[in-house]
């Protein structure tokens, strides 16, 4: 009896605090801080046609931003690259979810899906130039080449991977097709078709910087070519960051786009991690 | 209303296993009738054609020859005067419990307050009306299957269809949902056809019980004991129960046909 009260309260304050994890963002933040600080202090050294370092591109940024050409490159890239995208987006998933549900279609269509997600785009811009020009229709074109093949094929591999007996729920109660495709076939591929939705985020940016090199120079790509013609490495990194960072956004806009469209997704699916 | 009949049903299929090709004979000239407000088990090994069985009476599978009625008329697809409870519920995991029943009633064509006054009476019809805005995932494997009963009796079908509806439930839910199944089936009156492997279960709830052995109809018993049975542990003492679950035993230990 002494010995199991002697040993409880030590035992009891031996036991671990309950330590509240680091919250995910200021993980985030340490990191890009350790990778400024080591990119600011390597970055230095370098000769600065060469290279660049962050305290340089945030003057370059600030100079950008307060002249203005900044901002109205911004909106001249974002306009092709919206209207490709969302385009993408609108006629990817059904293509996606007609050829994943019907084999006809599959048969038909799916090897040029997969032939148009491996095309080498760029070889092919001339030749869309030759068709379109040089103007906004090129570009949001380019784009929206670039984006729909991921969405198209992320939609397709999650109508495939819907469990059979979800459809057959549908066919048990006598639901037409097309109503097994809106209600069983799409709330089920929803995970699928927002991974895609954010692959082609990523593509989206590649595609319009190059539609911006390839055809009229203009947008955040003519800064990037005319600061790299003039040496000046920092003002180049600019839009690539503006970028990089705007992608980052638009992940995170779609990451709270599914939470609000699939609510259930993110509660069946366990974020259990170490 | 809700009489099933099986006349010489047969399916084969193709299966290639590690790229072997095997034709399986899943049925073989079936033949039974089931009558209105019955309650009929089938029972037997697996791979013994008794989920395909219900399945092509559901019209979710297709017979390869004879064919198999509800009240006179040709299953020629699924149709809503047969529901169908899965074995997993497989309930639609965005909706919720309310919802899922009103899938059901949506596709036969009920719309407005009528739907939600229709699926709200069924829920509650199993016990589960404070649970209605639940969905699937917070709901116990219980819940589940009592949301599947709901829906499928939602569509007021003639005939119930069931397929291992309690296998994957632990033993007091089990029991617990007999019980109701056996309530709801007298309160409704539906015809009610179940795959089960489990004994008891078989003998408790059925009013025959079909024994199925590699295709065909090995044995069809009569379960002696009257109903309705508001008391299943009673059920489960008398002498009928005992005999009945020794008789069905036997039928699916003899050794006339070798089981795998």
């Amino acid at each position: 009896m002494v010995d199991i009260a002697d040993r409880k309260p030590a035992s009891s304050a031996a036991e671990p605090k309950e330590r509240r994890p680091l919250p995910r963002w200021v993980i985030t933040c340490i990191s890009i801080a350790c990778l400024l600080g080591l990119w600011e202090i390597f970055g230095r050294q370098v000769n600065p046609v060469f290279g660049s370092y962050p305290s340089a591109i945030a003057v370059a940024f600030w100079e950008l931003a307060r002249t203005g050409e900044l901002w109205s490159a911004l909106y001249e890239s974002l306009r092709p690259f919206f209207a490709g995208y969302l385009l993408a987006v609108l006629l990817g998933v059904p293509i996606g979810l007609i050829i994943g549900r019907f084999r006809t279609a599959e048969a038909a269509f799916g090897i040029y899906v997969t032939a148009g997600y491996a095309m080498p785009l760029v070889a092919l811009v001339p030749l869309l130039v030759l068709w379109m020009g040089l103007g906004f229709a090129v570009k949001a074109s380019i784009v929206f080449l670039m984006a729909l093949f991921p969405i198209c094929i992320n939609t397709w591999l999650g109508v495939i991977a819907v469990p059979k007996t979800l459809i057959e729920v549908g066919k048990s109660f006598v639901a037409p097709n097309h109503v097994i495709l809106r209600r069983i076939v799409l709330p089920a591929t929803l995970p699928y078709i927002m991974a895609g939705v954010r692959l082609a985020v990523g593509r989206a940016v590649v595609a319009m910087v190059i539609a911006e090199f390839f055809t009229t120079i203009s947008g955040l790509g003519a800064i990037i070519i005319n600061s790299a013609n003039n040496f000046d490495t920092a003002t180049m990194f600019v839009p690539i960051i503006v970028l990089m960072v705007m992608a980052i956004g638009l992940n995170s806009l779609i990451g709270y786009v599914e939470r609000k469209v699939a609510p259930w997704q993110a509660e069946i699916a366990g974020r259990e991690r170490e | 209303m809700g009489e099933v009949t099986f006349l010489d049903v047969s399916k084969r299929f193709a299966l290639r296993v590690d790229g072997v090709l095997h034709h399986v004979q899943a049925l073989d000239r079936v033949s039974f009738t089931v009558n209105d407000g019955e309650i009929v088990a089938l029972i037997g090994p697996s791979g013994c054609g008794k989920t395909t069985a219900l399945r092509v009476a559901m019209g979710l599978d297709f017979s390869t020859s004879g064919r198999v009625t509800v009240d006179g008329r040709e299953v020629r697809g699924c149709g809503h005067d047969r529901g169908m409870v899965f074995q997993h519920a497989e309930l639609l995991p965005w909706l919720s419990a309310l919802q899922n029943v009103m899938f059901g009633l949506e596709m036969k064509g009920m719309r407005g307050g009528e739907l939600r006054d229709t699926a709200e009476k069924y829920l509650d019809l199993v016990g589960l009306k404070e649970s209605q805005n639940r969905r699937p995932h917070q709901l116990s494997g219980g819940m589940k299957q009592r949301v599947g009963i709901a829906r499928a009796l939602a569509i007021d079908p003639s005939v119930l269809l069931m397929d291992e509806p309690f296998g994957a439930l632990d033993a007091q839910t089990r029991e617990s949902l007999q019980a109701e199944l056996l309530e709801i089936q007298a309160r409704t009156g539906k015809t009610v056809i179940f795959v089960t492997h489990d004994l008891d279960e078989a003998v408790l709830i059925a009013d025959r019980i079909i024994v199925m052995k590699g295709g065909r109809v090995h044995e069809i018993m009569t379960v002696p004991i009257a109903r309705p049975r508001p008391d299943l542990g009673v059920v489960r003492g008398t002498a009928e129960f005992a005999e009945t679950r020794y008789k069905v035993w036997r039928a699916l230990h003899d050794q006339d046909t070798v089981v795998h």
